[in-house]
């Protein structure tokens, strides 16, 4: 059995600025990561990333992973598990690790979870064929392992993943033959869309897949456009000659760790699924039991960062480690959420805390 | 338009127009982020106070005319890629625009090469005259490209199938 | 298919290693996942569904959703998305459940 101070699951953008924050305020912290690398989906972000300088704005996401790695490998009060699972967390506060087939117990007097998120498949015929990948699949591939997922591609979601990840694909040399995505606005950043755009690929909107041609692999993909009331307008469908079809068609939380562990869990749509209800300074209905980053709704990793560093500070302060400056760190996480939320991009995000503060308000 | 299919519309593009007064004077920066977003790279980065004051970060960045000199500093430093320069005093019959550029191949100095539009679509011909690289530009190479005058409102890519 | 030349991206692709997907030889790094490996080599289909017998291929890439199972070393139910491809190593695709070795 390890004692710890803080467990912390999941060793992405919240993960690992939870675990500086916590660290740096005094605190012990045991990082648990299922993957043999820390880093999450920051390790494929070739862009730029959006936000203020508070959130490393303008430096690339791959640039940002390698800088809060270096920070979280070099604290002495930072213990990292690779290839670790979270199996699971039991009345008696244990948190039960698989690590390369050893079972490993924890017992830490608060835990953060960042487990984050999965892919959404949609449905449509033959969208099991090899040659139909989620977008984060696609990315691995890319820009972890250097290797071209195909040759031509579809692109199912103009949100922000299906939009960056179509310029990613033009960045490792893949012809990406159009963007569909089933609303009549493009749902990601419109400049991520016109720097895709003016290198000549089409976004189609209002326009969705109907099936995927091939035998054993993709060869080819059908699309039609919808009209506004998303019904499929006959004798607009065409085939379109892929090898590859990407699916970005948005995240949802991964939840089961907390859902096993007790915390309680809200349906929320503008929060992209069920979620941990959890109040402002992220606390789940467990005591001691923190949520941050995509968990605790999907958003972008800019504010997942934010969050990280809000419930490190916050867990931190719970232990009485230097609680006037992990007060000064809430306080600032707070205004940074503020503000990255505040505008129009933000609405969703907005509407979706405050249908969680009124659910949790009744429970 | 600009939301339906990525391309910005006519209306749009000639808010960020600069006056044919201002043209004739040198370089300015021509920021094309139409959409209220948390970003601000661009007016942190710019020494000469040339982007208005963002009181909140969801701001959309404003070029001032005046305080600008075209260094395009900013155009390595948007997230978006959504900043050009336009020198309309390049030559008699020639502008020069100023891109950003984070593909494979790059085009070399003096290579002619076939010039898109914000579709993508054919416009002309134009002719690199400097590709801006190294540390400071972390990777978002600078491609500066001599057009017809005529065109330095519409070129806003280039076609990589066109050099080596 | 690997990708030559990248605006961003440089990889250290670590030592070469030779390995056999059914009965051919293939190469590829020891940095890499063996699924990685397959698709530099331009294979796709991982193995077949349990019941109707449809190819599968890689879905998520991070040892998520089951659609890569492969039999390794004569190990069935293995995520060839986060296992690491060694020297020598035996890949085949897995047509069903898969047999434990006894």
């Amino acid at each position: 059995m390890k004692n710890v101070d803080i467990a912390i699951v999941g060793g992405g953008p919240a993960g690992l600025c939870a675990a500086i924050t916590a660290a740096d305020l005094g605190a012990k912290v045991i990082l648990v990561e299922q993957d043999d690398a820390l880093g999450g989906q920051l390790v494929k972000q070739t862009h730029m990333f959006f936000g203020s300088e508070k959130q490393h704005a303008g430096t690339r996401g791959i640039d940002i992973g390698t800088m809060l790695v270096e920070q979280v490998e070099s604290n002495p009060n930072i213990e990292i598990m690779l290839n670790a699972t979270a199996m699971g967390y039991y009345p008696d506060g244990v948190l039960g690790i698989n690590q390369e087939e050893n079972f490993i117990k924890i017992k830490p007097l608060k835990m953060i979870l960042a487990t984050g998120a999965s892919e959404r498949m949609i449905a449509f015929p033959n969208n099991d064929l090899p040659g139909v990948f989620g977008a984060g699949a696609v990315q691995t591939l890319m820009n972890v392992y250097g290797i071209k997922p195909g040759k031509r591609v579809l692109m199912v979601g103009a949100g922000n993943i299906g939009l960056i990840v179509s310029y990613q694909l033009l960045q490792a040399g893949v012809e990406v033959a159009a963007i569909v995505e089933g609303s009549p606005n493009i749902g990601g950043y419109l400049v991520h869309a016109s720097k895709i755009r003016r290198l000549g690929v089409p976004v189609l909107t209002s326009h969705t897949i109907l099936e995927a041609l091939g035998d054993r692999e993709v060869t080819g993909a059908v699309i039609a456009k919808l009209d506004e009331k998303w019904n499929i307008i006959k004798g607009t469908e065409q085939t379109v000659v892929v090898d590859t079809i990407c699916l970005a068609v948005g995240l949802t939380p991964l939840t089961e760790l907390i859902d096993q562990g007790g915390g309680k869990l809200a349906y929320i749509r503008e929060l992209s699924g069920y979620v941990p209800i959890h109040n402002q300074e992220l606390e789940s209905t467990v005591s001691g039991i923190y949520v941050a980053g995509d968990l605790a709704g999907v958003e972008e990793a800019s504010s997942a960062m934010v969050e990280g560093k809000l419930a490190g500070a916050v867990a931190a302060k719970a232990l009485g480690y230097k609680p006037k400056a992990a007060e000064q760190i809430i306080e600032e996480a707070h205004q940074e959420l503020f503000d990255l939320r505040s505008g129009p991009v933000g609405a969703g995000i907005r509407a979706g805390i405050s249908k969680l503060q009124e659910v949790r308000q009744r429970c | 338009m600009l939301k339906r299919t990525g391309v910005a519309s006519p209306e749009d593009i000639k808010g960020v127009t600069p006056s044919l007064e201002r043209l004739s004077k040198g370089p300015i920066a021509i920021i094309e982020c139409f959409q209220k977003i948390p970003c601000n790279p661009c007016y942190t980065a710019c020494p000469r106070q040339a982007i208005g004051k963002m009181n909140d970060i969801n701001d959309k960045p404003v070029i001032i005319p005046e305080n600008c000199n075209g260094c395009g500093i900013c155009v390595s430093r948007c997230p978006g890629l959504a900043i050009f320069v336009v020198d309309a005093t390049y030559s008699e019959t020639e502008a020069l625009i100023k891109m950003p550029w984070e593909l494979q191949p790059v085009p070399q100095k003096d290579s002619i090469v076939k010039t898109l539009n914000r579709a993508g679509e054919p416009v002309g011909e134009g002719r690199v005259v400097l590709v801006q690289d190294g540390r400071f530009f972390d990777r978002t190479k600078i491609i500066h490209l001599a057009v017809p005058k005529q065109d330095m409102m519409e070129v806003r890519s280039i076609e990589r199938g066109t050099f080596k | 298919m690997r990708i030559k030349k990248h605006p961003i991206l440089t990889w250290d692709k670590g030592k070469k290693v030779k390995f056999f997907f059914e009965d051919k030889e293939l190469e590829g790094y020891q940095t890499e996942t063996i699924a990685a490996a397959l698709h530099a080599s331009g294979i796709k289909e991982m193995r077949e569904s349990e019941e109707m017998h449809r190819p599968r291929g890689l879905f998520c890439a991070i040892g998520n959703c089951s659609s890569c199972l492969m039999i390794v070393n004569g190990e069935p139910n293995v995520r060839v998305c986060v296992t690491k491809l060694q020297e020598g190593m035996r890949v085949q695709r897995q047509l069903g459940k898969g047999e434990l070795q006894r």
